[in-house]
């Protein structure tokens, strides 16, 4: 068995997603460790190019399986050139992003190459002596456990976006990009895509947002929501909701954070007008900073936030919008 | 149609963080007491999806689960919410198995059951929430597998699937057998009838032991847990005050910039 590691870099819409970027900067000072190169593999159509900002960020070898057949993704096809890449190079360490595709992907590869997997992890790394761990959270946040693997190789593992720090890129530095032969028949994918049927906006998705703005019941209607969106785009945020806004009808499933909604893992969490249910909490409470708006000094919220204003959110949240906007105008 | 769901039973997600209690020591999660437990939040969506599926066509749910004697209450619970008939397999060490482990005796199970044209199971479950047991069973039986599904329906001879991508929603056709795992968005669970609850206390419930289905036990587990611990967020919250909302909000963004979050 090598000691390389390789992460799987999603694409998204001609981009390579951050949180592969992510994972290259914390599998560079593994490979480091063990003595062994990163790589990194991109799939789909089209998307050579992308390799380049692969090795800025650390990778040394780009695989670039760039086919007709993965240009929308299909966990068959995804799975077949993962497995089979992995088997002929034998990496120590396989890591992908738990975004929606890498944990619909990530335990197919696992089964087909026999290996463990630990997904949905908000920390990897190396021990002392060398041995891969990871950290995940379980019971939607309420106890976390540091796994580690047996003989069984390579150790996979699915990481959480944003829970891990980039570092910046090396502009002069160029990774060896090697292309992999797809050599997938149409039977070997038995799931069609028949339709895509978008519903979300421009904004970055829920689970990967650096800065969410979240309203609760307490923002009274489906209108008031527009103040969330003001402060939300003065952020750069993406908007959430708690599922009592979501029951009340006053914003679609897709905005729902929590234990049945989305887990999210923000840099900033803004929480307006939630009293934060640990069910709520399930979702956000690995986020780095927690802000709460509520009129309620006793909400539990403010348990778990950073930072909290007790006051009416109508009255507030327009304010801090306009303060925010003055602060980045300074620059 | 055959169609089997499988259910797991967890300790109830709904406890408040002062009742959750581990043992470091034994890395077990110590079951509160007087909290019964329940069926895991997505495959009770699960079974939902499965029955939508019979009330619209003629089709016969069974519901599977693996766990101690215990777990036999999820299968009532889904007997009482109108699946057909119930397997149990007894195994009082399920919570030690992993992902790996866990997949390989249902799969067994499922085997044993045989003759289904689609397998249904939550998203995720509510204790470990690792969700990879769905996909690993599809794996090991070498049938296709859609993941995190907000609708399940038939259109002719194949699966038509609603599976839940990042920025909205794929139409996925698949032929069957197949498995699918389902997500929250499906909608809600129906609630066990007092009929329904009835009717449930007089089906039999298949109960197997691992040797029954010839699932062997991995030895080797994939993964080790080194440590299980709750975490402490060491944090005291700055309740920012100010004689007026103007003067609050700007000392908050004040506050937000000097700590480089904004
Ligand atoms: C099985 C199950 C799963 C669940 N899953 C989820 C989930 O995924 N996500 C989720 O969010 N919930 C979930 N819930 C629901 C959860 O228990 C709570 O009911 C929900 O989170 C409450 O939403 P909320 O905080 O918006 O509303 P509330 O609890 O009603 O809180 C509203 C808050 O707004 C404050 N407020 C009111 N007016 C103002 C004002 N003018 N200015 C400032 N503050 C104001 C109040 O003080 C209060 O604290 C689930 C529940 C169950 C049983």
């Amino acid at each position: 068995m090598g000691n390389s590691v390789l992460v799987f870099a999603e694409v998204k819409d001609g981009r390579v997603k951050k949180v592969a970027l992510e994972m290259l900067s914390e599998g560079k000072k593994m490979a480091e460790k063990l003595g062994g190169d990163l790589s990194a593999v991109l799939m789909g159509s089209g998307i050579e190019s992308l390799a380049e900002q692969l090795g800025q960020y650390g990778a040394d070898k780009v695989y670039v399986a760039d086919n007709e057949v993965l240009k929308d993704y299909t966990c068959d096809a995804y799975a077949k050139v993962m497995a089979d890449l992995i088997k002929a190079n034998e990496p120590a360490i396989v890591l992908y992003g738990a975004t929606i595709l890498g944990k619909d992907l990530s335990p197919r590869v696992a089964a087909r190459v026999e290996t463990g997997l630990a997904s949905d992890c908000t920390d990897i790394g190396l021990d002392d002596d060398g041995k891969f761990t990871a950290t995940r959270p379980m019971f939607a946040g309420k106890a976390y456990v540091d796994l580690s693997f047996t003989d069984s190789k390579p150790n996979m593992a699915s990481v959480r976006p944003n829970a891990l720090p980039v570092s910046p890129p090396d502009e002069s530095k160029k990774a060896e990009v090697v292309k992999v032969d797809v050599n997938i028949s149409p039977d070997d994918i038995r799931t069609t895509v028949k339709e895509v049927m978008k519903t979300a906006g421009e904004k970055p998705d829920l689970t990967e947002a650096e800065v969410i703005v979240s309203g609760g019941r307490g923002m009274k209607g489906p209108e008031n929501f527009k103040l969330i969106e003001d402060l939300a785009d003065v952020l750069g945020a993406t908007v959430g909701a708690s599922r009592a806004a979501v029951d009340a009808g006053w914003r679609t499933v897709d905005d729902q954070v929590g234990q049945t909604g989305k887990v999210v893992s923000p840099n900033l969490y803004i929480a307006c007008g939630i009293s934060g249910a640990i069910q709520h909490l399930a979702g956000m409470s690995t986020s780095k900073y927690i802000v709460a708006v509520n009129k309620d000094s006793e909400a539990p919220i403010f348990q778990k936030a950073d930072y909290g204003i007790v006051d009416d959110l109508l009255k507030v949240v327009p304010v801090l919008t306009e303060e925010i906007k003055k602060l980045k105008a300074e620059g | 149609m055959n169609i089997i769901v499988c259910i797991k039973q967890v300790p109830d997600p709904e406890i408040p963080p002062v009742k959750f209690q581990i043992d470091p020591e034994g890395k077990k999660v110590i079951p509160p007491d007087g909290v019964t437990p329940v069926i895991s939040v997505f495959d009770e969506r699960a079974v939902e999806a499965a029955l939508k599926l019979k009330d619209k066509y003629k089709a016969k749910v069974t519901a599977l689960t693996l766990g101690p004697d215990s777990a036999k209450a999820v299968i009532r619970h889904a007997l009482a919410m109108g699946v057909d008939a119930g397997v149990h397999i007894q195994y009082e060490a399920a919570g030690e198995l992993d992902s790996f482990g866990t997949a390989h005796v249902l799969m067994k199970a499922i085997e044993k059951i045989g003759d289904y044209s689609l397998v249904l199971c939550g998203r995720q479950a509510a204790d470990w929430d690792a969700g990879q047991v769905g996909l690993l069973i599809a794996e090991n039986l070498g049938i296709p597998v859609v993941t995190v599904a907000k609708k399940v329906d038939l259109q002719d001879d194949k699966l038509r699937v609603e599976s839940v991508i990042q920025d909205g929603y794929h139409v996925m056709e698949v032929s069957m057998p197949a498995l699918v795992t389902v997500s929250s968005e499906i909608g809600l669970s129906r609630l066990p009838t007092g009929i329904g609850i009835v009717k449930a206390a007089r089906v039999k419930i298949e109960n197997l032991s691992v040797e029954d289905i010839g699932a062997d036990i991995p030895e080797a587990r994939c993964t080790e847990l080194i440590k299980l611990y709750v975490p402490v967020r060491d944090i005291q919250c700055q309740i920012i005050e100010a004689d007026t909302v103007q003067e609050s909000a700007e000392e908050l963004a004040v506050r937000l910039r000097e700590a480089k979050i904004i």
